[in-house]
């Protein structure tokens, strides 16, 4: 058992990139290198469409320092949350790129891969067993709707990674799995106690984010001890003072006191930090709470349609003035159009008139939907069954609306100024998140495969 | 009369995961965090009323050591789903910003 476990965070999300020279200054001394690559943040797409989220080029020049650094030290390297989404695709394209370069930098080392993607059959059982069960708020589950979602993945918690590297993987690439487990593995692995290496890990999962003031993502230090651990920023010009540390706990999280893992919880009501010096705090006191029962965040998307947008300008203030019944009456005429001429019924899509300078941003939320400034930004979006049918749908809208009348202009006018020609654009896929739900399993590593292999 | 961007060193909000929003109202000082959190202007009644949420579906943390206080909501609808309006959940703090301290 080592006394102290000095853990690198290479930044927070591998595609936003650190300083070479940080990552270089982070790694001596440290006994593994980790970086999280995923998040649901930005929307159902990623999961849905199995499309990773780079760009390619940014995350091959950060695996590439990171993996260079890691291999001369003779650290383990982890990655959670492969490509974003963490999906058997998302997984392959962050493989495909560790590969790469070890094929052009000539390195060798032991690979493991972890596959987090869980077939729709296994969700399908898991959920008749009724092993899987709601968090709030959840969108509900049926068997249909696991039937027809495109993607599920398990969020693995410290065990599937503990045990590569039990088998001796020096690179770990990880299909979706929690921010915190990706730091907290290694050192539970080595004795350290389990509060000390989840707050350490929640500290660490957002790079320099803990830092007063991040001018830019960079790497993130902490060390770990028995009683609690120290982190400093890697970087000189950046510092952490007990109220950063403290605060980064708020972010993010729904509740700031409690973190709930796949093993058990954590709890930092008690947590303390404080000051080492101008630059590291040191934190102790939280208290990790072991789970009755292992389970592990489920996550899934399901396609909702394709979509087909505009934008459009309105700066004719007597429209503005008058902007609901506007759009209401042209919402019926182009209800009427569209089923006379490609017989949808107004359930067969969804047709949204989205405010900007109303209500745009904030929707339902908005406690002043009015219009007060000169002009409006209005997006006309179309979501419907097929791409094909969304972008003829669309400009029945575009075109209906460009020539609504208002009573107050006797003859033609023309109502919306298109930044764009074609006005329109096809946006593709839309997806949802159709699960927020946790599965109860005997085996914390049991939805997770992992292949160990030479490179 | 004073509003509350100027009591505050930071409020925003985000996602808290695809299905909830939090708000992180942070404060300058201990004297600003007591006046506005004393003058009721940001108490759990006050922002379940701005932003229609029912008391029961709310998390409202008083946060004294950090200054902060912090809001956790169910979305509207869910992150980046056909009718949401905000995917990264960034933009919803805004209405909080100009509210008028008494």
């Amino acid at each position: 058992m080592k006394k102290k476990i000095k853990a690198v965070a290479a930044t927070g999300n591998l595609s936003t990139g650190f300083r070479e020279d940080t990552l270089v200054r982070a790694v001596e001394g440290a006994d593994f290198l980790g970086c999280d690559a995923g998040s649901t943040d930005s929307g159902p797409y990623y999961l849905g469409s199995g499309r990773a989220r780079g760009p390619r080029a940014a995350t091959k020049r950060n695996l590439r320092l990171m993996l260079r650094e890691a291999l001369k030290a003779g650290i383990p390297m982890i990655v959670g949350s492969a490509g974003h989404a963490g999906g058997r695709p998302h997984l392959a394209w962050t493989v495909e790129i560790v590969r790469e370069l070890a094929t052009e930098n000539g390195w060798h080392f032991t690979l493991a891969s972890i596959d987090s993607e869980v077939e729709r059959e296994v969700v399908l059982e898991a959920f008749r067993r009724g092993e899987i069960s709601p968090l709030r708020p959840a969108p509900q589950l049926t068997e249909q709707t696991i039937r027809t979602a495109e993607r599920f993945v398990a969020m693995m918690g410290i065990e599937p990674i503990q045990a590569a590297l039990r088998k001796g993987a020096q690179v770990i690439i990880a299909g979706r799995c929690s921010d915190v487990a990706i730091y907290a593995a290694l050192p539970v692995l080595e004795g350290i106690p389990a509060c000390v290496a989840f707050h350490a890990g929640k500290i660490l999962e957002c790079g320099a984010a803990s830092a007063e003031q991040r001018q830019y993502p960079d790497c993130m230090v902490a060390e770990l001890e028995q009683g609690g651990f120290k982190v400093e920023p890697p970087n000189p010009a950046f510092r952490c003072t007990p109220q950063s540390v403290a605060a980064h706990a708020l972010y993010e999280t729904a509740d700031p006191y409690h973190l709930v893992e796949s093993g058990g919880a954590l709890d930092t009501t008690q947590a303390e930090y404080s000051r080492v010096n101008d630059r590291a705090v040191w934190v102790t006191g939280s208290r990790f709470i072991p789970a009755a029962k292992h389970t592990v965040r489920m996550e899934g998307a399901t396609l909702a349609g394709y979509r087909s947008v505009v934008v459009a300008g309105i700066r004719d203030p007597l429209v503005l003035r008058q902007l609901d019944p506007f759009l209401a009456t042209l919402r019926t005429v182009v209800e009427q159009k569209i089923a006379d001429s490609l017989g949808l019924a107004p359930d067969a899509y969804t047709l949204q008139f989205r405010i900007y300078g109303r209500d745009g941003v904030m929707g339902a939320f908005e406690p002043a939907p009015r219009v007060e400034g000169h002009e409006v930004g209005l997006v006309i979006d179309v979501v419907a069954d097929t791409q094909e049918l969304a972008a003829d749908i669309l400009p029945l809208v575009w075109h209906t609306g460009l020539h609504h009348p208002v009573a107050e202009h006797q003859g033609l006018i023309s109502n919306f100024a298109f930044p764009f020609s074609p006005p329109g654009m096809n946006a593709g896929p839309v997806y949802r998140f159709c699960v927020n739900h946790v599965w109860e399993l005997k085996d914390p590593c049991e939805p997770f495969r992992t292949k160990i292999e030479a490179i | 009369m004073p509003e509350l961007w100027e009591f505050t060193k930071l409020v925003r909000s985000k996602n808290a995961g695809p299905f909830e929003l939090t708000f992180d109202i942070m404060f300058k000082d201990r004297e600003g965090f007591d006046k506005v959190v004393n003058s009721g202007t940001i108490s759990e009644e006050a922002i379940a009323r701005l932003y229609k949420v029912e008391r029961a579906q709310m998390r409202y943390f008083l946060i004294p050591e950090l200054l902060t206080v912090k809001v956790s909501i169910p979305r509207g609808a869910f992150s980046g789903d056909v009718k949401d309006t905000d995917v990264y959940g960034g933009q919803f703090h805004g209405p909080l910003l100009r509210l008028p301290i008494e």
